[in-house]
């Protein structure tokens, strides 16, 4: 057990750099997800934290101890892959001792540790069994296995659950939160499913492009995104945004609709995102209604139901818009829908940066 | 649906075997059973006719101290030749595996020597390791080596082990660079973490992830180290000195053209069929068994 700091960590292939100043810092026994679209750079983040790639710049400490230039083996950790990478050639048994082994544990003490964790991930009747014969989710319990078995002071994971089918991504994830929950092991994990990212975490870090967008609880960074980014990736289907501008206490839309502001930004004028949750749109009666939607297509998924169409009417113009309703609603494609935004619930985002105003 | 092709013309499909059989036929079976017809056979010394004479031919070869010790020289060659090829090619392969500057320079140049013709291969080590006019044997006398393969036994044989697990290194390499590059990157990266040095990496999960690599690589090397190494040992020893590497197919060439005892020659080669039908049956068998991962 024990924390982890991430400072301004930096990572540079040749002279493209790929993160760009990471910081970062871990509670003992925390479980921190880091979520965002391929190619942002958080596998390549956990491969620094586990010793796999360098570090180019900025500094990384594993309880207390600052392990840059630490080979994979000297920094206590564990590593959960995407593959699994479990050794094709031993036994179920022989995969979770062999870092026992090399760590020269007595046969008793590998014995009795394999087996208490086999135990808990229910891998008891197959330790004799190469992983060939296993299916997808036991070879993941194995990978799990294999890290549990050591003890380590921080568990990594690497979208361990990305090649498992839907129903046993669901239940995995919550072994997986049980598991590190029982040890109380700190825990990173990677992953690009917003939902596993949310489940999961203690705290999320949401990146793109390199850069942590923003660190905080789930609820946070679904209640308060910083940035549009995060506004966008965070919540399904994804927040609507909308182009336009403050005007006193209205917001007003490209196409010259209007909507009223929960608060008044300071600055008037300048070119702003509004955005809010297709769930905190509800209907309303034609008289109450701030936005008035053209039903384009309806998606019906039993408990609820999504309206996808255009603003349209005399409130408003320009720019699309899902609304999240109960599935009870009788919608269909080419009605009008007369809607109001719950209170509170509304965002307002720089367009040039993208950061919450 | 009916995958084969089918011919309307009953003869066609024959026709269209024709050559390959024929190439068959003409070049391996038809001296194959001379092979085994001559074995039994003893021709006169002006080579006019031949008594029928069983099997003395082979009695007599059991009972010959020289066919004898040239099956010891075939194992002595055959086991150096392969220990030596295959075990550079690995480290050559683990160390290129590795290489990420200019890797295909490297292999290119790596794999070049398997283009070398057997004789210009040990033509070409004649020439560096011939004790009268050789670069290197003048540098190794130069530091006090009493160099000498044309007198001495054991030089000689290290000479053409030299040579024939040179060439083979190539074939040996691009194998096990395959193997290597099959092998999953997360799994090193696994056994990294979980505590492995580099040496222990590569003992526990590397080699025997190689493991079917290696033994096809084997067969094929003791197969080489028989039968393809004649050329070698033709222009750079000529068995010599003495019988010091003679191995088995180079006796059958100089006991029938040389020595015109065509009798005995065609019964080492038949001797010779039986030991690569064993090899091959072990091959087949390690084929159909060999291990998928």
């Amino acid at each position: 057990m024990a924390t982890i700091s991430i400072r301004d960590v930096r990572k540079s292939y040749g002279k493209t750099e790929v993160i760009h100043g990471v910081s970062l810092d871990v509670a003992d026994g925390e479980f921190i997800v880091i979520v965002g679209p391929s190619g942002c750079g958080k596998s390549t983040l956990l491969r620094m934290v586990a010793g796999l790639e360098r570090i180019t710049a900025g500094t990384m400490e594993i309880g207390g101890r600052v392990v840059n230039d630490l080979e994979p083996r000297e920094r206590d950790i564990a590593m959960v892959f995407q593959n699994y990478a479990l050794y094709p050639h031993m036994s179920v048994f022989d995969n979770m001792a062999y870092g026992l082994k090399i760590a020269g544990k007595t046969k008793d003490e590998i014995r009795q540790r394999v087996d208490q964790a086999a135990a808990m991930l229910q891998l008891e009747p197959y330790l004799d069994r190469k992983p060939r014969a296993l299916s997808g989710g036991q070879r993941q319990r194995v990978a799990m296995g294999r890290a549990l078995v050591r003890n380590p002071a921080v568990f990594l994971f690497d979208e361990p659950l990305s090649n498992l089918d839907a129903k046993l991504r669901v239940q995995m994830r919550l072994e997986i939160k049980q598991m590190q929950r029982s040890v109380g092991t700190t825990a990173l994990y990677v992953t690009h499913d917003q939902v596993e990212a949310m489940t999961l975490a203690d705290r999320l870090v949401v990146m793109n492009a390199g850069i942590a967008e923003q660190i905080d609880t789930p609820m946070a960074v679904y209640e308060r995104p910083a940035t549009r980014f995060v506004a966008g990736f965070i919540g399904s289907p994804a927040m609507n945004i909308l182009k336009g501008s403050v005007s006193g206490s209205d917001f007003v839309l490209e196409g010259g609709g209007k909507l009223a502001l929960d608060t008044k930004p300071a600055e008037t004028g300048r070119p702003l995102l509004f955005g809010v949750r297709p769930e905190h749109l509800q209907i309303a009666t034609a008289k109450e209604a701030t936005l008035n939607l053209s039903v384009t297509a309806v998606e019906t998924l039993g408990a609820d139901t999504l309206a996808h169409g255009t603003l349209s009417g005399a409130n408003g113009a320009g720019g699309e818009l899902i609304a999240r309703l109960p599935g009870s609603a009788k919608v269909a494609p080419g009605d009008t829908l007369p809607l109001t935004v719950q209170e509170n619930m509304t965002h307002l985002f720089d367009a040039e940066t993208g950061k919450r105003v | 649906m009916e995958k084969r092709v089918t011919f309307d013309n009953r003869m066609l499909p024959y026709l269209l075997l024709a050559p390959q059989l024929a190439v068959t036929i003409v070049f391996f079976f038809w001296p194959a059973g001379q092979a085994l017809y001559q074995s039994l056979l003893l021709p006169d010394p002006f080579g006019l006719g031949a008594r029928f004479v069983w099997f003395s031919n082979f009695e007599y070869l059991f009972n010959d101290r020289y066919y004898l010790q040239s099956f010891v020289t075939t194992a002595v060659f055959t086991f150096f030749v392969t220990l030596v090829s295959m075990s550079v090619a690995l480290l050559f392969a683990v160390m290129a595996d590795q290489v990420i500057k200019g890797a295909g320079a490297y292999k290119t140049l790596l794999i070049w020597p398997y283009a070398v013709a057997p004789a210009v291969a040990g033509v070409m080590w004649l020439f560096m390791f011939q004790p009268s006019i050789g670069v290197v044997a003048f540098y190794m006398k130069a530091m006090g080596i009493d160099w000498n393969p044309v007198l001495n036994g054991g030089q000689a044989m290290t000479l053409v082990i030299l040579a024939a697990a040179w060439k083979q290194i190539s074939y040996n390499f691009l194998f096990f660079l395959a193997g290597l590059q099959a092998i999953p990157k997360s799994l090193i990266e696994a056994a990294a973490i979980d505590g492995a040095g580099k040496w222990h990496r590569f003992r526990t999960i590397i080699f025997p992830l190689l493991s079917p690599t290696t033994f096809f690589l084997l067969v094929v090397n003791i197969v080489y180290a028989f039968f393809e190494t004649f050329g070698i040992i033709h222009t750079m020893t000529a068995g010599g000195p003495g019988q010091s590497t003679t191995i088995l197919v180079y006796k059958v060439y100089s006991d029938g053209f040389v020595g015109q005892d065509l009798g005995s020659s065609a019964a080492q080669s038949v001797i010779l069929m039986v030991v690569v039908g064993i090899l091959t049956v072990i091959q087949f068998r390690f084929i159909e068994r060999r291990v998928h991962y």
